[in-house]
């Protein structure tokens, strides 16, 4: 017969049991149980104590999309709980795997309005992949393998695990469970042979395709056989901003970003081709602008693993559900190889078009303040473009998926789906984490990096080596542009008065430089990249700038304003 | 069934595993797609451990697809199709409660109930209880022809409730293949 631990001890086991390395957490409560139990486990359990609940969850997407394995988050109940939320929502749109464990009230107190009590079960349900409370100390080992299995298998996403003070202090003879099956849930389906060969015909009788890689690409570790298709038939194409690292920028085929602010070619093209491939791409509002008239001259085929995507927004042709690690090389199979060199080339006027209007003006400026695009493009260039991109939401986040460059997997860390000011920060911190062997660039602007400030405390502590690159402009830059767009220009609560950020970062012991000269940003950034650990620099940007090109909410994909 | 808007009742069915919270994980598919709930009945099925929802609700099919695909998207749902009144057997129930002395001064009520098929379950010097099992449009006929005579103390309807006329059990076949594959991964 197993000993008999207390609940919260095979908590500890069960997460070893999964292979948790890092922890990032804030103690409270009802979680304290927890948090003691963890104390005998200091040694394989590395628990990161962040300054704010969101700093963790936001940690753990960050340390999952880096590594690939399942970010892990742990905060007592109520307010530690509730400050999890746009964590979690973020990760259900984002498609990371996370699992969130929160103390709860015991029971017995569950449902009388207790002290911290919240229905935490109730409030994440709608925004995660599961929820579920743990209510008997008998049930950790269950729970935890089910939280994990269901957060990483299939398309990946939160799990949040509603832990009751009873089932932490009660006790159980552990035993390891390891759940691989849920009858209710087929996260790998079977692909369809008959789609498969049909995927193939359209792609073999098509005379300009063109292929749209999202996320899914990278999550179902896919990459190499994307590239493979794609080389050998020839198929040009774009990614969105979660897909921006699938494969390298400068491959040949790639035509760069779709999307409100990506590139005049993908976007252009995306109304002239005659076969359109998504793989592992949801149609995004922002990737598509107006649905009447998006690609409506092409077939659509889909590849997705989850089904509920299909036709959801954009009406499309063939469905291929399934993991596209073993859909796609089933269709390669079959593809003929195939030149579509005009094709190719009539995608070279839009991007020469881009580069002379927008591009070279954003990355090679001569004279006037700095300008984000420059800065982002010497970053990226500096780390050899090897480095992780991770961005905040708005201007900074637009122009580092622009102008970073991609030539490793998983290199991106951004907030796309529900766009969460204050995801930079915390998010970096886990990426130092998940990749301890890489360099991890934060791009904030002045709104979103207030947002989660306190997150400093967190990289002093752990000397957690975040480069972060603050790009000033004094303003809510993508509202103000917009409202200077769509809302003659009445800057309702954009502009920001700053505070000392170089007296911010040394309260935090953390080496800072400001930038304002260009002549000045070379050297700063060498000594940024040079500097073991932390590093803050902070650059004086043109206050009133726009994204560009962009389409504008609500227009046709082609229709991108260039100026 | 169908609305001016072209909208269509359809019978949603839905099997789930028996654990807390999924009713509200079904009714939010509906509520964020802005799909009002016409009827709900929940009860066990005639599986062990699997719990059927019969759910009614006016959209249009493109709709009530994707609101199937996103209620088979939870994780402890099993099955959910939708149908409409031509693939199901469907019946609902209803009871009333009727005043006796007005019945007393109506007799016509007597052979409205009569008419109706409606049953006589009780009755009492002050009221009588009335059960009709039948569809939607009978049962309300028959509550507009009581209604006027001002008989009625209380009406319930039940939610619809449905099987299929398909001869494929949908719900076996699928408890079947992922049996199928369970085995295999062991």
């Amino acid at each position: 017969m197993a000993e008999k631990i207390t609940g919260a001890e095979a908590m500890m086991r069960a997460l070893e049991h999964e292979g948790v390395e890092t922890l990032f957490g804030y103690p409270g409560g009802a979680i304290m149980p927890t948090y003691d139990a963890l104390y005998d486990h200091k040694k394989t359990l590395n628990h990161v104590l962040v300054r704010h609940e969101q700093g963790a969850v936001h940690a753990a997407q960050g340390y999952a999309r880096v590594s690939g394995k399942v970010g892990c988050a742990i905060v007592t109940s109520g307010p530690g709980a509730t400050n999890t939320v746009t964590g979690v929502a973020d990760a259900m749109m984002d498609s990371t795997p996370m699992v969130v464990i929160c103390g709860q009230v015991g029971v017995a107190m569950l449902g009388t309005d207790a002290f911290q009590e919240v229905d935490v079960v109730g409030v994440t349900q709608p925004i995660s992949k599961w929820s579920y409370q743990i209510r008997r100390a008998e049930d950790v080992a269950w729970a935890v393998s089910r939280a994990f299995y269901i957060a990483k298998s299939g398309r990946p996403g939160p799990v949040v695990l509603d832990f009751a003070k009873n089932a932490q202090t009660g006790m159980v003879e552990y035993e390891p469970a390891s759940v691989g099956f849920i009858r209710s849930y087929n996260p790998y389906p079977e692909i369809k042979k008959a789609a498969v060969v049909e995927a193939a015909k359209m792609i073999n009788d098509s005379v300009k395709p063109f292929a749209l890689l999202g996320q899914g690409v990278e999550l179902g570790g896919a990459s190499d056989e994307v590239k493979e298709l794609l080389e050998k038939a020839q198929i040009p194409f774009g990614t969105t901003f979660l897909g921006l690292s699938d494969m390298p920028s400068d491959h040949p085929l790639n035509m760069g970003i779709l999307g409100m602010h990506g590139n005049l070619g993908p976007n252009v093209m995306t109304n002239q081709c005659d076969l359109l491939i998504a793989i592992g791409m949801r149609f995004d509002d922002r990737v598509t602008g107006n649905l009447a008239t998006y690609a409506k001259q092409a077939k659509v085929i889909h590849f997705d693993i989850d089904a509920s995507e299909f036709n959801k927004n954009v009406k499309i042709d063939l469905a291929i559900h399934g993991d596209c690690k073993a859909s796609i090389p089933a269709v390669t199979e079959l593809v003929s190889e195939a030149k579509h060199d005009a094709w190719i080339a009539s995608f070279k006027p839009y991007a020469e078009k881009e580069y002379n209007k927008v591009i070279n003006k954003a990355i090679n400026p001569t004279k006037g303040p700095l300008l984000m695009g420059e800065v982002v493009r010497k970053v990226s260039e500096a780390a050899n473009n090897e480095a992780i991109m991770v961005t905040d939401v708005g201007q900074n986040q637009l122009f580092a998926c622009r102008y970073f460059k991609f030539t490793k997997p998983r290199s991106v860390v951004t907030s796309g789906g529900i766009g969460t000011m204050g995801f930079g920060l915390p998010a970096a911190i886990g990426a130092t984490f998940g990749a301890p062997d890489r360099t991890v660039c934060v791009f904030c602007g002045d709104g979103g990096f207030q947002m989660t400030i306190q997150e400093l405390g967190t990289i002093m502590e752990q000397g957690a080596p975040v480069k972060i690159i603050l790009l000033n402009n004094n303003f809510l830059g993508n509202v103000r542009q917009w409202q200077e767009m769509f809302f003659h220009r009445r800057y309702s609560f954009t502009p920001m008065d700053n505070p000392d950020y170089e007296l911010i970062a040394k309260g935090y012991r953390i080496p800072v430089k400001t930038v304002v000269e260009r002549a000045d940003l070379d050297a700063a950034i060498k000594e940024m990249l040079a500097t073991p650990g932390p590093f803050l620099l902070q650059c004086a940007i043109k206050e009133e700038d726009n994204v560009l090109p962009m389409t504008p909410p609500g227009a046709n994909v082609d229709e991108m304003l260039l100026e | 069934m169908e609305q001016d808007n072209g909208n269509k009742l359809y019978t949603f069915l839905i099997y789930s595993e028996n654990i807390a919270g999924l009713l509200s994980q079904i009714s939010a598919v509906f509520t964020r797609r802005q799909v009002n709930i016409e009827t709900l009945n929940v009860c066990a099925s005639s599986t062990p451990g699997v719990h059927k929802y019969t759910v009614t609700a006016f959209c249009d099919e493109e709709m009530a697809k994707m609101l199937t695909k996103q209620m088979e998207k939870k994780i402890d749902v099993l099955k959910a199709n939708y149908f409409t009144d031509d693939q199901i057997f469907i019946n609902e129930t209803c009871l009333f409660k009727l005043s006796t002395p007005v019945m007393l001064e109506n007799p016509q009520v007597c052979s409205i109930v009569r008419l109706y098929g409606a049953r006589i379950v009780e009755v009492n010097p002050t009221y009588a209880t009335v059960e009709k099992t039948g569809m939607t449009g009978d049962i309300l006929s028959l509550f507009n022809a009581l209604n006027v005579i001002g008989c009625v103390l209380q009406f319930v309807r039940s939610g619809r409730i449905a099987i299929t006329k398909s001869k494929i059990e949908h719900l076996d076949e699928y408890l079947a293949e992922r049996e199928k594959s369970r085995q295999e991964m062991e």
